[in-house]
């Protein structure tokens, strides 16, 4: 959290903190993303070694990957994504509980890489829509970090976070002390 | 390796032949393939291995009318091979059990591995009705020349492959 979003003083305020709900809801978020790997070619490889002892992605607090989307609130795309999966990488991304966010890991999710041709979705932004990018081919796992870092930091400055899109209309959380 | 031209009237024949008499039992390959400037436009190579000789011997059949008899029968194995060959080539294998497309998804209107059909692809509808609905998205051409990876020359270009050397892009069809 960044240190302006507190204004604490025990000398002053006791056992009190005071702050904003975004603020407070948006740490909880960052340091909780559940990723969903969808993992469909090589970059696979580097997420699963992100997520092994040597790169250690749960240092920083999203290591709890779910094969489910309905468990899951950000979608790692991770591969060449083709018309013929396309269909399916939506479906997914449909099923997902909001608020959720997509990482395009790779040259392949992000434009299509090196796959011009007519089988190929040219990049997954197209069909749903992307907070990170990631360069490489395939990105080394440290850059994969990187992304998720700043995609935590993208989290942490979102406004309106208590407020929900339900079924087509707009739903406000209220806090009731 | 000894290659063996068949007419696809005698291709079930001489496979069970070479199964049950010569000891070639194993299907190493089935592949479509196309040949400019021939009478028949397409044939079909099939590779059998004898697990007991280990010899391999070529087999090619033309396919007249685009049509060539499945060999599934005899070589199950030959069952996906088939199929991948009728969805980029067309090559239509008769007693087929599963005669579907394999790679391209099943309402894709056309064959890509026909020398006719550009690498870039042609547009045609997104797979999924509701999701193109949502998306707006469409099967589009690839970007091949003017696209975001290609270089336009230069000192430290000159050596590397670049895709402005392609004669035949969606741009400028193919001499």
């Amino acid at each position: 959290m960044v240190k302006s979003d507190f204004g604490y003083n025990s000398k002053v305020e006791g056992e009190v903190i005071v702050t904003r709900a975004d603020a407070v809801v948006n740490w909880v978020r960052s340091h909780s993303v559940w990723p969903m790997p969808m993992g469909l070619a090589c970059c696979a490889i580097e997420l699963m070694a992100a997520g092994g002892s040597r790169f250690d992605i749960s240092r920083f607090g999203m290591e709890v990957m779910r094969f489910s989307p309905r468990q899951a609130d950000c979608m790692i795309v991770a591969g060449t994504v083709t018309y013929k999966m396309a269909e399916v990488v939506r479906r997914i991304y449909d099923q997902m509980a909001e608020p959720k966010w997509v990482v395009a890991m790779g040259a392949c999710a992000s434009t299509g890489g090196m796959y011009r041709s007519y089988a190929t979705l040219q990049g997954v932004d197209n069909i749903v829509p992307v907070d990170i990018y990631i360069s490489g081919c395939p990105p080394r796992p440290e850059a994969l970090l990187d992304g998720m870092m700043l995609l935590q930091e993208k989290i942490r400055n979102e406004g309106g976070s208590l407020r929900r899109t339900f079924r087509g209309r707009t739903v406000e959380t209220k806090i009731v002390s | 390796m000894p290659t063996f031209r068949v007419a696809g009237t005698d291709l079930l024949a001489v496979v069970s032949a070479l199964r049950d008499e010569q000891g070639f039992d194993l299907l190493a390959d089935l592949c479509g393939l196309e040949l400019q400037g021939r009478p028949v436009r397409f044939g079909v190579v099939i590779h059998l291995l004898s697990t007991t000789h280990k010899e391999y011997v070529r087999l090619h059949v033309d396919a007249v009318d685009d049509r060539v008899p499945s060999v599934s029968s005899l070589h199950p194995g030959a069952n996906w091979h088939e199929r991948e060959a009728f969805d980029m080539f067309g090559i239509v294998f008769e007693g087929h059990p599963d005669p579907r497309r394999i790679l391209m998804w099943d309402s894709y209107p056309y064959h890509p591995l026909r020398k006719d059909f550009p690498l870039a692809g042609i547009e045609v509808p997104f797979p999924a009705a509701d999701v193109a609905e949502v998306t707006g998205q469409k099967v589009e051409p690839a970007p091949m020349m003017g696209g975001p990876f290609v270089s336009h020359g230069g000192k430290l270009s000159e050596g590397e492959p670049s895709a402005l050397d392609q004669s035949w892009t969606e741009e400028k069809p193919k001499a």
